[in-house]
């Protein structure tokens, strides 16, 4: 009797034979609030888990190096602030010490501005390394740390503003020099900020650092080997969190980094492999105290002075040479190739971007982790798609 | 810090194992050069990577240099320690046949950099494993950054304002 019953029962229409389980293809952006800008990445997932993925760039592509071979050297200085939008000062320096490479020893920059730019560099640094902090807390879930980060950054900003009058696209150190000198009251704002931010890194490691779940978040995961991480270039933070003390800042010191104090901070995988998400977070918030520390000491020796050089005037004809300058960015070395062929535009000019090597490398260190894990892994990178775009 | 010095004994140390091969060395550039045949570009950059320990590819620059001279690969190399030991490697190829070994076997990172030089500067690197454009659109035509590249008047129907 009951067999008959289960016989003539029709087929359930959710059985489990039915359900498809092989891999997918998800595609991830290029319109995704997590990728930081419009970067689109092809997952092959096998459930929650990442067999494989593929990062595909070019969305924000502007021809910056097709630009610069139609305006004249001191224009280009206004493109090179939207590559990395987020440490303008540092891209401004390195295009400016491959044109003033150029120069030889022709040209000579003045003491005081060579302060006033390790100044601002250092202080771009800081308030790069607070949005990459402040949205990496929100990636993997803590929204508090955001607020505290930009309430800082506000401040940053509102000095880069009294000293350039931009917010965000200085274009204000130039070949030679810097645009406008810096004056008593700016020179207080920041001695003020030292002040003032110091006690604030704690707060930040109370609420982020030490945080179980933050740590559950990036502990253990994107874990980066040295060898993967020199074979795929990656440089800054990401590099020094895999344990490499690399820091162009230190191994060649380049403008006058030379006279301050600093420690080159490196992940020791403390919180669990060394070379993981946290160990490049890390990184990060301690070179914030680092970037202090410098411009204290050089607020302090700040000499008086030119504060750019009488030599450069509205147009440059640099004389026919190549040269290849980098620099440490907040996000690596950004370097610049300049040809010049002894007219006011230049022949041929390259970026090297550190975020789209850090980025190039993010395959490698995803397989095998959840697609949840795969934002967290982006997020460490603290990629800026305008500069791996240009 | 990395000396001059130490920067000619790489050369001289390349010119002892490759001897003519090493097809010119310019000292007296603001970035010393030397150059090589896009023929023996594989083997030198094993011997670069492997032997004297330059593992880090930090930038590759595509110049076009003119109708008649062609094109140039720029190779930034480097030691990636504390002393940054730093050399450059130009390769020359013609207009006609602007085909260079692919060396992302060697580099990891120049898997990327060729693929941009690729796209931008149209050099084909032989035996890439997925040569495609990389910062321009997939259906692009021509490679902007040639000196004798012209503009499309048109993209998918968007007109180009350009002047």
């Amino acid at each position: 009797m009951s067999s008959e019953l289960t016989s003539s029962a029709p087929p359930s229409p959710v059985s489990a034979g039915d359900l498809r389980t092989e891999e997918m293809l998800l595609n991830m952006g290029p319109q995704h609030p997590a990728t930081h800008g419009v970067l689109r990445v092809m997952v092959r997932s096998d459930g929650e888990m990442v067999i494989d993925c593929e990062s595909h760039v070019g969305y924000l592509h502007r021809c910056f190096e097709k630009h610069c071979e139609s305006v004249s050297w001191l224009q280009s200085v206004l493109y090179t602030d939207r590559l990395d939008y987020l440490t303008a000062m540092g891209n401004n320096w390195g295009y400016c010490m491959a044109v003033e490479k150029l120069f030889g020893d022709e040209l000579e920059i003045p003491e005081r501005a060579e302060y006033i730019r390790v100044i601002c560099q250092e202080l771009n640094r800081i308030a790069s390394h607070l949005l990459a902090i402040g949205t990496y807390g929100m990636d993997v879930g803590a929204i508090t740390p955001f607020l505290y980060c930009f309430r800082e950054r506000e401040k940053l900003l509102y000095i880069f503003e009294t000293i350039s009058g931009q917010r965000l696209n200085y274009n204000y150190i130039r070949p030679g020099g810097v645009a406008y000198d810096f004056t008593d009251e700016i020179c207080k704002m920041i001695r003020d900020f030292c002040e003032y931010f110091r006690p604030k890194v704690t707060e930040y490691n109370d609420l982020l650092s030490a945080n179980q779940i933050f740590k559950g978040r990036t502990a253990n995961v994107g874990v980066l080997p040295l060898e993967t991480a020199i074979d795929f270039g990656c440089t800054g933070p990401v590099i020094r969190g895999s344990g490499a003390p690399r820091d162009l800042r230190k191994d060649q010191p380049y403008g006058i980094y030379d006279r301050f104090e600093f420690d080159v901070i490196t992940g020791s995988g403390e919180a669990g492999t060394l070379g993981d998400c946290y160990d490049r977070y890390i990184c990060r918030v301690r070179e914030m105290e680092e970037s202090i520390r410098i411009v204290e000491q050089a607020v302090k020796d700040l000499p008086g002075g030119e504060f750019r050089s009488p030599k450069i005037k509205q147009k440059i004809r640099p004389p026919k040479a190549e040269a290849y300058t980098r620099i440490e960015n907040s996000r690596g070395e950004v370097g610049f190739y300049v040809v010049s062929d002894g007219k006011d535009i230049s022949y041929r000019t390259k970026c090297r971007a550190p975020s789209f090597h850090n980025i190039h490398v993010l395959p490698e260190i995803s397989r095998g982790h959840m697609v949840a894990d795969l934002i967290a892994i982006i997020g460490s990178m603290d990629i800026v798609l305008g500069e791996v775009d240009r | 810090m990395a000396t001059k010095e130490a920067q000619q004994e790489l050369i001289a140390r390349l010119q002892g194992a490759f001897g003519d091969r090493i097809a010119e060395v310019d000292l007296e550039v603001l970035d010393p050069f030397i150059r090589v045949a896009p023929d023996d570009w594989p083997e030198v950059a094993r011997y670069l990577k492997d032997d004297c320990g330059l593992n880090y590819l930090a930038c590759l620059t595509a110049i076009d240099r003119g109708k008649d001279e062609g094109f140039e690969a720029v190779y930034n190399i480097e030691r990636m320690d504390a002393e940054r030991l730093q050399l450059t490697v130009r390769i020359a190829v013609t207009r006609d046949e602007p085909n260079i070994p692919s060396v992302e076997k060697v580099w990891g990172t120049a898997d990327w950099h060729e693929r941009e030089a690729w796209d931008l500067m149209g050099i084909v690197f032989t035996g890439h494993h997925n040569l495609v454009r990389i910062l321009c659109a997939e259906d692009w035509e021509g490679h902007p950054l040639r000196k004798d590249y012209k503009s499309p008047d048109y993209y998918h129907g968007i007109r180009n304002n350009v002047v």
